[in-house]
């Protein structure tokens, strides 16, 4: 039992691009709607279709989970580092320690309409990073292990 | 109708009576208390440098919030894993 070979090309074209948008709406999270919570499902969308399309092959070749779970690891030391290193540098939890400095994120906005500078936000891209990581991850390892330990029917037809 | 279900629509229906009493007094777009909301619009953009005024309160103002939802998602991974990891077809799961 395996998808039709329309579902299968279909979902490798349409992967990269599903990707690229997810990671769009996190890097942009501080400019545009969305953030990391919403891009990460987006990109954990792309790899639940990979699964579904996919589903006759070796799951564990195609996506592989022990990397999704060091990165959701990652994404969330990420995002604890990032507020603990405030209190490091002297000023209380989950400060805004990187806006308005000059470094990495840290252009100054003005008060009113702009076009949106990447380079703005502070700490807030960087968590932004951090959580869509971790969602992408997150889901993705929820989808993988659920589908892996049932005995799913893959529902096309038969060739 | 037997006598559960008419129960059920006397209390549904009081139910939908109560909330739209409730919210028949309260006019749309137009807030009680807006001193949070005004401070966000205002002083957002300056302090956090992010346009997205939802980020900012999101990512900055209201940190603590979003740790809590990355903590809830990491605790559903791990529930996931350890009930779904006896079910694993026929392979070992791997520890390391």
């Amino acid at each position: 039992m395996k998808q039709s070979n329309i579902v299968r090309i279909t979902a490798d074209i349409m992967f990269p691009f599903i990707m690229i948008f997810g990671a769009y709406v996190v890097l942009h999270g501080h400019l545009t709607p969305g953030g990391g919570f919403q891009g990460g499902a987006v990109m954990a969308s792309g790899v639940v279709l990979l699964l579904i399309a996919h589903c006759d092959k070796d799951i564990k070749t195609l996506i592989p989970t022990q990397i999704l779970k060091n990165v959701e690891t990652f994404g969330l030391l990420l995002f604890g580092l990032s507020a603990l290193a405030a209190v490091i540098l002297g000023s209380g939890f989950f400060t805004n320690w990187l806006v308005n400095t000059g470094l990495l994120f840290g252009t100054p906005v003005e008060y009113g309409p702009n076009p949106g500078y990447l380079n703005t936000g502070g700490v807030i891209p960087v968590m932004n990073i951090a959580v869509g990581l971790e969602v992408l991850a997150a889901l993705s390892v929820i989808a993988v292990i659920m589908f892996r330990s049932t005995e799913p029917d893959c529902g096309g037809e038969e060739q | 109708m037997n006598r559960k279900n008419g129960i059920t629509v006397c209390i549904i229906a009081i139910i939908a009576v109560v909330l739209i009493y409730a919210q028949s007094g309260i006019s749309f777009g137009d807030p009680v208390y807006q001193d949070m909301d005004q401070y966000f619009l205002l002083n957002g953009q300056v302090q956090t440098g992010g346009n997205n005024i939802c980020t900012d309160v999101v990512f900055d103002f209201r940190a603590f919030d979003t740790l809590g939802e990355a903590t809830v998602l990491f605790t559903a991974v791990m529930g996931v894993i350890v009930i779904f990891r006896r079910l694993m077809k026929g392979e070992e799961y791997e520890a390391e």
